[in-house]
């Protein structure tokens, strides 16, 4: 049944990338060249009512929040190392799904790339365990928790921050 | 390019939030939340199986990552049906070997791009999986909670995506 789920949240989630052109290499070098904003729209929005649902169910006691370990070593060295192959790409795992079903086929020597990738940190994984992985951990730790405030509060900033950035990137034309 | 009309994207903060309330739907309904660069990881070990399966199966990485299909892998393949189904129905589709920023750029060659989606690819899901996540575990899902290790990844994403799109195409702006 789960696996039903997936494939229908899929779905659904592919035809709005596909629809906001959040899947184009052009919109992702766009953003990246910091010439179009669409896919900071796209996921910022995503992200800001994304929030608000997800903490009045974990408040109402609907949902379990599943954050992941905050490690220093391995989210700074392997964010900038996703960083440098993203650009170089131009598409993320998720959205070279979708480049590739509306037509883009570069994307597969992408999808080929990224599995090769993924049997290489297999293959590195052991040695990664006991180094980069061990630096600065901090484990499962939200922002309301580090800075010792009431989440609602960040979600209201987070917002409003929003909401500012969206007003900048329209009257500049982004 | 000119005898190509793409249909007038959706707007991408309707499309975003309208992403945002699925994702809210999904965890409520399944306990799940977006990921997707853990579904390369399952697949690398899928077909190294083929090959190898005790070698698989004595394998760190795959024994925490288990080499199965399950719901985020087909929420990976539904991303792909969802951005078919968009692009074909409502318009989009289009068979292209090279996106038309990189054409623009780099001419139409295939090899060239060829050569540098793979090797980003690889560099992507090796830092992905490095930092615990990809722009949709870390950057949607990690920052909706308000969790640190999805602001320092995101962060880092766009920090190393910068650094490289510069490097690819020159000063911002061309």
């Amino acid at each position: 049944m789960s696996l039903y789920y997936g494939l229908i949240t899929g779905i659904l989630f592919g035809f709005l990338l596909q629809r906001a052109e959040v899947i184009r290499y052009d919109r992702q070098l766009g953003a990246l060249r910091l010439t179009d904003m669409t896919i900071v729209k796209f996921m910022l929005s995503t992200v800001l009512v994304g929030m608000v649902g997800i903490h009045l169910l974990f408040d109402l006691g609907l949902v379990e929040l599943d954050i992941k370990a905050a490690v220093l070593g391995g989210n700074v060295l392997g964010g900038l190392v996703f960083g440098l192959g993203w650009a170089m790409l131009g598409y993320c795992p998720g959205t070279s799904a979708g480049a590739l079903g509306e037509g883009r086929w570069d994307a597969l020597w992408g999808i080929l790339g990224m599995l090769v990738g993924a049997a290489l940190y297999a293959e590195a994984y052991p040695a990664l365990k006991v180094t980069i992985l061990t630096w600065g951990n901090l484990g499962e730790l939200t922002l309301p928790q580090l800075l010792g405030v009431n989440h609602w509060l960040l979600v209201v900033l987070a917002w409003v921050g929003g909401i500012a950035l969206f007003r900048w990137f329209e009257r500049k034309g982004l | 390019m000119a005898q190509y009309k793409s249909p007038k994207p959706w707007n991408p903060y309707l499309c975003g939030g309208l992403s945002g309330l699925l994702i809210v739907l999904s965890v409520w309904v399944t306990g799940k939340y977006f990921g997707a660069s853990t579904s390369f990881v399952r697949s690398a070990g899928l077909i190294e199986q083929l090959f190898d399966p005790e070698r698989v199966g004595l394998m760190d990485y795959f024994t925490k990552v288990t080499p199965t299909i399950d719901w985020q892998w087909m929420f990976v393949a539904g991303i792909f049906a969802g951005s078919y189904l968009a692009a074909k129905l409502i318009g989009g589709f289009k068979v292209q070997a090279v996106p038309d920023m990189w054409q623009a750029r780099f001419g139409p060659g295939v090899g060239k791009r060829a050569l540098m989606a793979f090797f980003g690819g690889i560099l992507a899901l090796f830092g992905a999986r490095l930092a615990g996540g990809c722009p949709s575990g870390h950057g949607l899902s990690g920052t909706l909670q308000l969790s640190l290790s999805g602001f320092i990844a995101l962060a880092c994403f766009f920090l190393g995506g910068l650094f490289m799109a510069q490097i690819i195409y020159g000063r911002r702006g061309k």
